[in-house]
């Protein structure tokens, strides 16, 4: 009887897409439709708003966001072939405009600017990139994913750890962790504005208090070393609740009696965490990492509302730059690029975690 | 079964009267005030004038924040959902009026007889949209701060030159009595940066775009007088005379009436509510002169009839309706702005002959100066903001003004030159 039953449920294909439907529908209208046609849109110059045809460009659009070029500056000299010295003692080079602008003789430079270098002997060797505010968001990104993955799952872990404990009133803790989950994150990022507000903010407010008045006010968005910084604690403070009960779920899912027989072999507290928590939390883990990424990788409203890619492009990131270039900048083209990219990263960088992390 | 037919008849009944009562046709129409009470009790009044005044339009009002609204329009204009009656910022309607999202407007012969040239928005040789007034910006100051610092009023004839406006705000900063000189409106991060700090490079006697071909930045944002109007940016920020950034929003609205700003640079919008504050010793002081004469950024919000509206002669209708005196004057009395005519600035508290605000119709008049009436200035203006947010925190001046001319000259070759559809 038993094998039969299974038998007609799998074969009753009709239901089982019914029941599947509205799913599928929503999700091909919102997620696989539109990302076909940025796909289509990356290979062309569509515009937002234009009277224009949209014509097909080929790779164009990549080359732009993707084109780096090296450039090698000789210090300058003096008729007489001798070094350019300032009073200083430092060396002179040519301004590197003079190249990458309308000059014959390096055609490819053409538009690129100065993303980084070095110095190599007295020359000066520096990589140029075409759009360098892409390369900015791209490196501030990956920047951010790789400080809040780890740090995240960490700090998530390590609450779940302290609320899995019968306390009385446990419950009251937990909840205090999880309310900025709960709370817009647009609220959350105007209220750290006024938060890191340099001038009379809450943060300079209470460092100067603790300090004794000895702390000389940040202005934390205002300032490109820290900006990208305070993004990202304020960033951990919101998401990390939601991953400290996801990794609450996996704590409780370990059966006690691992625990007990633990005691009765005499494990130390490290131990049992080691061999007894660890091993049986593998899957949330793996679950945390890569949603965790993932999301990393979205960052896109707390720059909205915190800082809008400045100060000096220290925070601008991939979906920020996307919805920039699509919306403000019209340029479907660009911003579907963008995204393009993103999804390819983080296509690989998810393939990659999930083999590293696979049964082995 | 019964029931149900009943239910039927009822429904038709219904529509038979809603549809007698609803003889006025509808047109929708969408402002960027939404926040403002004063702005929305004017424009509901104007709209319930109109609806009450004839029988073949019924307008109704859906508002935005100021800072969504363009993109709400554009996102709504892809969708096709266009309203029929929009308002547009003078500068950006080429851009909507070249994408083919505006249509010009129906107006009866002589309806803008008066009007200040920045109130109407004309586009290849079309009026598109028309303002109920204009706006202006101007150099608010304390006469007890001038006369305690024995600082020179400037005049119309006599504005400050360049190194007499440095030397004000070093001695205003040397004084330590404000946090800082001069409020820029820095936190202000929309259009206020082109519209109000691209006349100090006009000044200067650079540009965002070339004004005779439009297809090109190179030499007019990163030629000499750019990059000494770059130069001059800059300074004020490494000086400390002037908040960057990252200023509050809060403090660049009750900074100055607070007192710690010394001079505040800002749109005659909140004039009255300053007045209120300070009384006359309040002064509206021209802009200062950086080499080609003092100027001011000219053309404010506008209303236009869209592409799609079915309806345009009533949208036009209700815009003429708009265009009394009665209303530039209620404008102007609520919100400080300036009448877009002298028959309505007669009505007017603060811009008849003696008013408090008297001095903004003269700036208006002899300073203002159009954004560049170009449908790629909408990204002009994104990259300007970016190359002056950057030189405030300390960008290269050169690198910066080269980086938005090149953007600049790429999105006018990507848009075909911007050529007009025929």
């Amino acid at each position: 009887m038993r094998p039969n039953r299974s038998k007609s449920l799998q074969s009753n294909t009709l239901a089982g897409w019914l029941m599947s439907g509205p799913a599928l529908l929503l999700i091909t209208l919102f997620l696989i439709v539109p990302f076909l046609l940025a796909f289509w849109f990356s290979f062309t110059n569509q515009r937002l708003i234009s009277p224009n045809p949209t014509q097909f460009v080929g790779t164009a659009n990549f080359e732009q966001l993707l084109g780096v070029g090296a450039l090698v500056l000789e210090p300058e000299t003096t008729a007489d072939g001798g070094l350019v010295v300032s009073d200083s003692g430092e060396l002179s080079y040519p301004r590197v405009r003079e190249f990458t602008r309308n000059n014959p003789d390096f055609q490819h430079l053409n538009g690129m600017r100065e993303w980084f270098g070095w110095d190599w002997g007295n020359a000066k060797v520096l990589v140029l990139a075409r759009d360098l505010v892409f390369i900015k968001a791209l490196t501030n990104t990956l920047f951010f994913v790789a400080v809040v993955a780890p740090l995240q799952s960490l700090i998530a872990l390590l609450l779940a750890l302290m609320i899995n404990q019968k306390l009385r009133g446990i419950n009251v803790f937990r909840t205090i962790y999880f309310m900025p989950v709960v709370v817009s994150i647009v609220v959350v990022s105007l209220l750290w504005r006024f938060i890191y507000d340099g001038r009379s903010g809450l943060l300079n407010n209470l460092l100067q208090f603790l300090s004794f008045g000895h702390f000389q006010p940040v202005d934390w968005l205002g300032n490109p070393d820290t900006a990208m910084w305070a993004i990202i604690v304020m960033s951990i403070w919101q998401a990390v609740g939601f991953h400290m009960v996801i990794w609450l779920a996996g704590l409780q899912n370990i059966p006690l009696t691992l625990y007990e027989a633990a005691d009765i072999e005499g494990a130390s507290n490290w131990q049992k965490f080691r061999f007894v928590t660890w091993p049986g939390l593998r899957n949330t883990a793996v679950l945390i990492l890569v949603v965790i990424t993932m999301q990393a990788f979205a960052l896109f409203s707390q720059i909205d509302v915190m800082t809008n890619g400045g100060p000096l492009d220290s925070t601008q990131t991939l979906v920020f730059q996307a919805v920039q270039r699509g919306y403000e900048q019209q340029n479907i083209a660009g911003g579907s690029a963008i995204s393009v990219l993103l999804f390819l990263m983080v296509l690989t960088i998810s393939l990659v975690q999930r083999y590293l992390t696979r049964e082995r | 079964m019964k029931s149900l037919s009943i239910l039927a008849a009822t429904l038709a009944f219904s529509t038979v009267l809603g549809g007698a009562a609803l003889a006025q046709t509808n047109l929708t129409m969408w402002y960027h005030g939404a926040g403002s009470t004063v702005e929305r009790d004017l424009i509901n009044g104007i709209i319930t004038d109109f609806n009450d005044s004839q029988a073949d339009w019924k307008v109704s009002l859906q508002e935005f924040p100021q800072a969504a609204y363009n993109d709400s329009v554009v996102a709504a204009a892809v969708a096709g959902n266009l309203p029929d009656i929009i308002d547009v910022d003078g500068p950006v309607m080429p851009n909507w009026a070249w994408a083919g999202y505006m249509q010009p407007l129906q107006l009866s012969e002589g309806a803008l007889d008066g009007f200040l040239p920045g109130a109407i928005g004309k586009y290849d040789g079309k009026v598109y949209s028309v303002g109920l007034w204009d706006a202006a910006v101007a150099m608010y100051a304390r006469k007890s701060t001038l006369e305690k610092f024995d600082i020179r009023v400037p005049t119309l004839e006599e504005p400050w030159t360049r190194e007499e406006f440095d030397g004000i705000l070093e001695t205003l900063k040397a004084s330590g009595e404000f946090e800082y000189p001069l409020n820029l409106g820095m936190a202000d991060q929309g259009e206020w940066y082109p519209y109000a700090f691209a006349p100090f490079l006009w000044s200067f006697g650079g540009d965002l775009v070339d004004r005779t071909s439009y297809e090109t930045a190179e030499g007019a944002l990163n030629g000499e007088p750019a990059v000494e109007f770059g130069e001059w940016w800059q300074s004020l920020f490494t000086n400390d005379y002037v908040p960057g950034t990252s200023q509050d929003m809060a403090d660049h609205e009750t900074g100055f009436i607070d007192g710690d700003y010394a001079l505040q640079w800002n749109g005659n919008w909140v004039a009255v509510k300053t007045l209120d504050a300070l009384g006359d010793d309040v002064l509206f002081l021209p802009a200062p002169d950086f080499g080609n004469g003092p100027k001011i950024g000219g053309a404010s919000w506008q209303f236009g009839v869209a592409a799609t509206s079915e309806h345009p002669d009533g949208a036009s209708a209700f815009i003429e309706f708009a265009l009394q005196p009665k209303y530039l004057a209620a404008f102007s009395d609520g919100i400080g702005l300036i009448p877009a005519t002298a028959e309505a600035a007669a009505l007017t508290k603060n811009y008849a002959p003696g008013g408090a605000l008297e001095s903004f119709y003269a700036l208006s008049e002899q300073q203002a100066m159009l954004r560049p009436v170009t449908p790629g200035y909408v990204f002009e203006a994104l990259e300007f903001r970016k190359a002056l947010s950057d030189i405030a925190n300390g960008a290269d001046v050169v690198d910066a003004l080269d980086a938005a001319t090149d953007a600049i000259n790429a999105d006018i070759a990507r848009n075909n030159n911007y050529a007009v559809a025929r």
